[in-house]
Order: structure tokens, then C-alpha cells, then sequence
């Protein structure tokens, strides 16, 4: 799996460049945010308009990415694809994470 | 890996599929599933519902009806007037209580305990009809509905 990571003020812009967060990818992620992570303090935006398909265990990936970067870094979300937005939907996940409709948007308040 | 059951009972365009039962496996069979005839012509919402539950059906097996386990799964679909019907077979351990999970929607607690899993049969059941599980000799079958 391969993400991208780049700073933008006090923010952290990572990119998934990969169509799809499923079982079979959903550890490969986990160590790659973790890798991608270790930089910068604020907050992280997750670019998932290139991927195209998540299921649960994505899902979950996505909640403990969110968990391991505690309270005070919070994971935010840009760009979520039809199928992708429909599960955070289902689970009601879109109530826990702020989510924004493209990467500019999530950068208008950053530092 | 052959499919061994009758693809076409009679209302034409049937897909019937086999495949391992691994996480890797699903992942191709659910890109020769979206190709193939009964679901390449259809919708990109409708396409996008059937990827998420067939995937969600399937991980469950390999998770859960055979743990790890080399396994074996079949997967058919038939068009019908309303939609898709689908067919899921594998050869693994039983349904716990011979009955599908609930699926209630996981409880989005506090932030520090917010659920990681269990939101697979949440999906299905938000997103499939007529759900029918049976434990058929050795085998599990699922049958489900997707409208159109």
C-alpha cells in the first residue's frame, strides 16, 4: 500500500494511493499511517478520494489510525468516495469524524 | 478453482465463482464479480452495494467459518425481475446458534472506546433483503436479495 504524506502548516495531508482499504490491505494501512504519522504534531487529514472501495475492516483500520493518534491529534477526513461515504454513513461513523468534502476544504484552518 | 454447482437455472446471465478462502482471494473474486454480466451493467450505486455486502459475507467466512483455515467458497448470483438474488456457500464451521448475527449497530461510546470491528453484519443487513441462512449437511448457505 502506498500513502504520501506532506505538511501543510501545522497540518499533515496523507494521501492513500490505492483504490481500495480492505482485509486484505486493512494491516498494510495501519503501519503505513503509523510509519506516515511520526512527523508533525497537529492535525492529520486523510485524502481518501483515490480510494474507491472500503469495507469494515477498513473501517476499523481507519477508527484505530484515529485512536493511536489520541484526542489531541485528531484524524480528520477529505474526499470520501460514494461506497466509502456510505459506509461511514451506515455506521454512523460520519458522527465521530469530521469530514470534509475535498482536501482544500480540510485546509482552510490550517495553521 | 472450478464452480461445481449448476450455474443457470433457466433465467439466463447466471454467474457462479469459486474461490479460497482468504482475504486475497475475496478481493479478486469481487473484481471478476463486478465485471461479469449480472453486475457490470448495473448502476454504480447498485455495483457499490453489492461489492460491500458480498465482501462483508465473504470476510465473515473466511474469519469466522474457517478461522484461518484453508477453505473453499462459492459464490453464485441470478438476475431476477427486482434485482440480483446471491448465493454464498462455503464448507466451514456453523453459524454460532444456527442464526445470523443480529447486526445491531455498534454503540459509538467514547472516543478511546470506539468500536474497531462488528460493524459487518450491520452492513448486510442495512443494505441486502431476504436474508435466508441454512447449515445444509456440511455446508453453509447464505441467500440474499439486492433491489434494484
Amino acid at each position: 500500500m502506498e500513502i504520501e504524506a506532506r505538511t501543510q502548516g501545522d497540518m499533515l495531508v496523507v494521501r492513500v494511493r490505492q483504490d481500495r482499504i480492505d482485509a486484505a490491505a486493512a494491516i498494510q494501512f495501519k503501519d503505513r499511517m503509523r510509519e506516515a504519522t511520526q512527523v508533525g504534531q497537529g492535525r492529520v487529514l486523510l485524502d481518501l478520494s483515490q480510494v474507491a472501495f472500503l469495507d469494515s475492516s477498513g473501517l476499523g483500520a481507519v477508527v484505530a489510525v484515529r485512536k493511536s493518534l489520541g484526542p489531541d491529534r485528531p484524524l480528520e477526513l477529505a474526499g470520501l468516495t460514494p461506497t466509502v461515504e456510505k459506509v461511514f454513513r451506515l455506521t454512523r461513523m460520519d458522527s465521530i469524524f469530521t469530514i470534509h468534502p475535498a482536501v482544500q476544504d480540510g485546509l482552510r484552518n490550517a495553521g | 478453482m472450478g464452480c461445481a454447482m449448476p450455474a443457470d437455472q433457466g433465467g439466463g446471465a447466471a454467474f457462479c465463482l469459486a474461490l479460497p478462502a482468504t482475504a486475497e482471494g475475496v478481493r479478486a473474486a469481487l473484481r471478476q464479480a463486478l465485471t461479469s454480466p449480472p453486475l457490470r451493467r448495473q448502476s454504480p450505486a447498485f455495483r457499490g452495494a453489492a461489492e460491500l455486502v458480498l465482501a462483508e459475507a465473504m470476510n465473515n467466512i473466511v474469519e469466522h467459518a474457517y478461522a484461518g483455515q484453508p477453505g473453499r467458497i462459492e459464490l453464485r448470483m441470478q438476475p431476477h425481475a427486482g434485482g440480483l438474488a446471491f448465493l454464498v456457500t462455503d464448507w466451514g464451521r456453523p453459524m454460532p446458534g444456527g442464526a445470523l448475527p443480529p447486526g445491531n449497530p455498534p454503540v459509538l461510546s467514547a472516543e478511546a472506546d470506539l468500536p474497531e470491528g462488528g460493524f459487518g453484519w450491520h452492513l448486510i443487513r442495512r443494505l441486502a433483503s431476504g436474508l435466508d441462512y441454512r447449515r445444509i449437511a456440511d455446508r453453509n448457505v447464505l441467500r440474499f436479495d439486492l433491489l434494484a
